[in-house]
């Protein structure tokens, strides 16, 4: 798998510290949901740096996108969200990865549960479900820390108001803003078990963010009786950045 | 800021891009035998530690150091002493 440069054809705020780039590739073989690449930056005296970032785009979007947050103290995210500008090249390579995917042919309902950022992968997953007309059943458990540090919020609603079987719940851990509806706290067992199928029906079940909240979610789902082997999880934290 | 241990601690899919640069093939989905308790478990389930000189892998079940893995210089150097097999699709990749 080779590097190569993508041109970053536009970029769209998605949060005050998260920016999605959309970028040309030439060379794109096609990705599947939940898929990254590695980006890697070099400095004029030759110093290389790699981060892995996750694909946000479903397969069938005419362009890659990859959604970036910016760690104040990273080496490659605060290029990436806020100084890279359209036009720019990006060096990567991918995609990368084939344990953390979900295909629309799978017929499980499906249970994503994120923190933070860790929605991106399973933003792939959605638009891929969104673009075949999937109708199976999804839920979306999604932390952030309030009401602006939601990543798609816009694009969520839309989606889950089509009414074919995606339903998103929120649960925002700082602050709220007057009147939200939605949980107030970490994700916790309670929570998991209003908002995740009965263990019966045998979902597939995807957990992707920072490793506390991804380790606490995924022990509370196997103590709450769902099969350990249909969880995945993925874990990031800052060497992200 | 203090970083915790655990905000250090990954998992196999962050090492997805070093692995395929070894193997040339996907080996996140690829299944490892643990040295230590003979547990099978995919590559993307295993504990990551990225804060090493290099990529230390442990088994989620026991804790054993199944990999070790430094990449500098030009080389490889690559310690698979704790991971008892390794079984991938040939189509993978």
């Amino acid at each position: 798998m080779r590097w190569q440069f993508g041109t970053v054809h536009e970029l769209v705020r998605e949060t005050p510290r998260v920016s999605s780039l959309v970028l040309d590739a030439a060379d794109w073989s096609g990705h599947l949901a939940g898929q990254h690449v590695d980006v890697r930056l070099t400095a004029d005296d030759g110093y290389q740096t790699e981060r892995s970032y996750s694909i946000g785009s479903a397969p069938e979007a005419m362009r890659l996108e990859i959604t970036v947050e910016r760690l104040d103290d990273g080496e490659v995210s605060p290029y990436l969200v806020g100084e890279v500008r359209p036009g720019d090249k990006i060096e990567f390579r991918g995609p990368i990865g084939g344990y953390f995917v979900w295909k629309a042919s799978d017929d499980r309902p499906l249970l994503l549960v994120a923190g933070g950022s860790g929605v991106v992968p399973l933003m792939a997953m959605i638009r891929h479900r969104a673009a075949l007309r999937s109708m199976t059943p999804t839920r979306l458990l999604y932390s952030s820390r309030s009401e602006e540090d939601i990543i798609y919020r816009a694009e969520l609603e839309r989606l889950s108001a089509l009414g074919d079987g995606l339903t998103v719940a929120h649960t925002l851990t700082r602050s709220r803003p007057p009147g939200w509806s939605g949980y107030t706290r970490r994700i916790d067992r309670a929570m998991l078990e209003e908002v995740a199928w009965p263990k019966v029906q045998n979902p597939i079940i995807f957990v992707c963010g920072p490793t506390p909240l991804v380790e606490g979610v995924a022990r509370n789902l196997v103590d709450a009786g769902f099969d350990a082997a249909s969880i995945k999880t993925e874990r990031f934290g800052p060497t992200g950045g | 800021m203090t970083v915790q241990q655990s905000d250090l601690k990954l998992d196999g899919n962050a090492i997805a891009g070093l692995l395929r640069e070894i193997f040339t093939m996907e080996m996140t989905t690829a299944e490892g035998t643990c040295a230590g308790c003979h547990k099978v478990h995919a590559v993307g389930q295993v504990e990551v530690y990225m804060n090493a000189p290099g990529v230390v892998v442990r088994c989620p079940a026991c804790g054993n150091v199944q990999m070790r893995i430094v990449k500098g210089g030009g080389r490889y150097w690559l310690d698979l002493s704790g991971i008892r097999s390794l079984q991938f699709s040939a189509e993978s990749g």
